[in-house]
């Protein structure tokens, strides 16, 4: 029985991979083929999507992109056999240059099994960091995780290690408090940031990898209970992970006594409602609570003072899922990747209008232009690229000069960018980036929660200037107010929502001000 | 859509408080199934909600409203929600929007005239490499050129409601209303 595997990952399934593997299954049995369909999770090779590949003996074969109606002529033409006759047939799908030259740690199973196999999971190492993490005192789970260097994968950077032992440290004793004994792991699946996929791929993947990561932290705190904070606009996400849990739970991966241990630990997953500042992990943890998502003021931290006011771990999903590796291998095996102090390995996401648009694990140090062009290829339209937002909606847009700065969290911060979740959106020249500009302030205005001034009535404000200033009014005055605005905003915000909106508008100012100048049209545009 | 029956709608409302008031935090999950069995929440399920979880009424509302998620109103028989941030932006979508706009005659949180489609933007879908990126109930389409926006509106309104066999399976109507 030959395994063929056709992706159930979202950006598959958006680009037709049900009724790929719909017409396939039908083909199979119509032609008696000894074959069983496998959905898989995605590679992460976006363009190729919906990629079908087929094992044989030297390796799985890669046909993509695929349509129901190549599914004919592939089998006609001995796609069973790994056969590379038809023009869709990308050879050995790890042979291919862009996966073939990622380090990936953290991916490393994901597209390769079954997302919801447990066997699957465990044939391929999985398992094994939490087998070990069982053998450890909590303290030395978390010397392990400092060992490795890791920092968040959300944003901020914090090291986990540290964060880990802060929470580990804290009394959970709350005389009178509801949830007084108890600690807790809340997982920031709410992948806001345009340009990242990362963690969606990931929990449609290899959803048993965060499963992991979280009983481990779990242990490595004294935390019972665990929450996915997942945002709404993952449903696939949410399917995958609601049965993968079920299935742990059935078979001691989760629950009251993990693997026999006789340790507790419960995971449950929390839908957000589309508000973007749920990210933010204050809010996110009052959006949990079951209250409107507003920054909390820090001091008190998470660690102390989170969840249901016990002391928390908030991790973003890729800083959880290092965790397995990490405890497998060693702490100083993950170390040995990576450049200064940001080690180990950054799942990057190429974005927007890339010709091959994808997920590249890396190494950190690797530079911008070599994600764009050696991986990404350029734009997808064949335009020439002109504008790269990196890190998201509060990051900045990076002109060409900049391409060329090594992605690593202190190199980046130097260049005025920010690595923030690993997203990267490439614009061609059809840009206008006074448009870009004026859609940051529009989103802050949006997503703001409204609690400082600055941040709430600055978008307002910024939204109007920028419109003046495409419109040609009082021009000269207008920017001066907008880097007035920019500055009211950095300064007096209270969290990085109003704090840093101004990066994308003040780069846009800075390095495309032409896109300010452009003779009025009329058109006051999207 | 109708307002549901009153009587219908205090036991689904009893079930579903019972299913979800322990869970901690349970507010949000509450919302989530009473939007997902309505289609919208209610004004008239607050007090129920509000007394389950010992909150005034106005903190209820003060969460439906807080979130984009949620909505008070009831909505068309398709939610259809085209992505508005910056990687979209970058594969076409300012022009999607417009086209999509025009075509149906309706701006952002409009209805059409005739009941089938509300227009809402959405902050990313996770499908940023390959957008423009739009979702219809519980599913994500990609690479959306106004081209393939026509062919889908078109499939989405062929049949309309009233033709359609009564009663609607679960399924579908949890992807007609394009809740979670
Ligand atoms: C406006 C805003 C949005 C954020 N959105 C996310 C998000 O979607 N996912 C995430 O993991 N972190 C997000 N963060 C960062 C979190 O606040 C927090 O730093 C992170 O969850 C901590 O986990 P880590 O240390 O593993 O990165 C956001 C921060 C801000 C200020
Ligand atoms: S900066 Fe904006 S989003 Fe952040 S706390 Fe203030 S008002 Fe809320
Ligand atoms: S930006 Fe549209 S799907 Fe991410």
């Amino acid at each position: 029985m030959i395994n063929v595997y056709v992706p159930r990952d979202t950006t598959a399934l958006s680009l037709g991979a049900d009724a790929v593997a719909d017409r396939l299954a039908r083909e199979i049995l119509q032609r008696s083929l000894s074959a069983q369909l496998v959905r898989n999770g995605s590679r992460g090779l976006f363009w190729l999507e919906p990629l079908v590949e087929v094992d044989t003996p030297q390796g799985r074969v890669a046909y993509g992109p695929v349509t129901p109606d190549d599914i004919p002529a592939l089998l006609d033409q001995e796609m069973l056999d790994g056969s590379n006759s038809h023009p869709l047939c990308q050879g050995y799908t790890e042979a291919i240059p862009y996966l073939q030259s990622q380090q990936r740690l953290t991916f490393s199973r994901v597209g390769i099994t079954d997302p919801l196999s447990i066997a699957d999971y465990r044939n391929h190492d999985g398992f094994r960091g939490l087998e070990r993490a069982l053998t450890l005192e909590a303290s030395q789970i978390v010397d392990e995780v400092e060992r490795s260097g890791l920092r968040g994968r959300g944003g901020a950077a914090f090291p986990a290690g540290r964060k880990w032992r802060t929470v580990l440290d804290a009394d959970s004793e709350r005389p009178g408090q509801p949830w007084s004994g108890h600690k807790f792991i809340v997982c920031n699946a709410d992948e806001g940031d345009s340009g990242t996929f990362a963690d969606r791929l990931l929990m449609e993947g290899d959803p048993y990898v965060l499963i992991e990561g979280m009983v481990i932290a779990g242990l490595a705190v004294g935390a019972d209970t665990g929450f996915i904070y997942l945002r709404s606009e993952y449903p696939n996400a949410h399917r995958i992970l609601t049965e993968a849990i079920t299935r742990a739970e059935a078979e001691g991966y989760l629950g009251t006594n993990l693997l026999g241990s006789g340790r507790t630990f419960h995971l449950y997953i929390r839908l957000g409602a589309e508000a973007y500042i749920c990210g933010e992990e204050t809010a996110m943890l009052d959006s949990l609570e079951g209250k409107r998502g507003m920054v909390r003021a820090k001091p008190p931290l998470p660690a102390h003072h989170g969840a249901f006011g016990q002391p928390t771990v908030v991790n973003n999903v890729l800083t959880l899922a290092a965790v397995p590796t990490i405890l497998a291998e060693g702490g100083q095996a993950y170390a040995d990747y990576g450049m200064g102090r940001s080690r180990g390995t950054q799942p990057f996401q190429l974005a927007g209008n890339l010709a091959r648009g994808g997920l590249v694990e890396l190494a950190f140090g690797v530079t911008l232009r070599s994600l764009l062009y050696d991986f990404g290829g350029g734009t997808e339209s064949g335009r020439p690229l002109r504008a790269v937002q990196v890190g998201g909606p509060l990051g900045a847009y990076l002109p060409e000069g900049h391409w060329d700065t090594p992605m690593d969290y202190e190199a980046m911060a130097d260049a005025g960018g920010m690595v923030g979740h690993g997203g990267i959106v490439a614009f061609d020249d059809s840009v206008d980036m006074a448009q870009q500009a004026r859609f940051a302030m529009e989103f802050c205005r949006v997503e703001s929660c409204g609690k400082c001034t600055p941040c709430r009535i600055g978008a307002v404000r910024g939204v109007e200037v920028i419109d003046r200033i495409i419109a040609d009014q009082d021009r000269t005055d207008n920017l001066a107010l907008l880097q007035d605005l920019c500055h009211t905003m950095e300064m007096g915000s209270l969290c990085a929502m109003g704090g840093m909106t101004p990066n994308p508008v003040r780069s846009a100012l800075q390095y495309f001000p032409d896109d300010f100048a452009r003779p009025t049209t009329g058109n006051e545009g999207g | 859509m109708q307002e549901p029956n009153i009587n219908d709608q205090d036991d689904r409302m009893t079930q579903l408080i019972e299913q979800h008031q322990h869970l901690p935090g349970a507010l949000l999950p509450l919302l989530h199934a009473v939007q997902q069995t309505f289609g919208y929440i209610p004004h008239t399920t607050v007090p129920a909600i509000a007394e389950a979880l010992a909150l005034s009424r106005a903190e209820v509302h003060g969460v439906i409203s807080f979130y984009h998620g949620f909505r008070s109103q009831p909505c068309g028989r398709h939610l259809l929600q085209v992505c508005c941030a910056e990687a979209c932006q970058a594969r076409g979508s300012r022009e999607l929007v417009e086209h999509t706009r025009q075509k149906l005659g309706v701006d952002f949180h409009q209805t059409t005239a005739d009941g089938e489609i509300t227009l809402e933007p959405v902050y990313c879908l996770g499908n940023c490499a390959t957008g423009p990126s739009v979702r219809i109930g519980d599913q994500i389409l990609g690479r959306v050129d106004p081209a393939a926006m026509d062919r889908l509106l078109d499939d989405l309104t062929r049949v309309p409601l009233r033709f359609q066999s009564q009663p609607m399976t679960p399924e579908t109507s949890d992807t007609k209303r394009g809740a979670q």
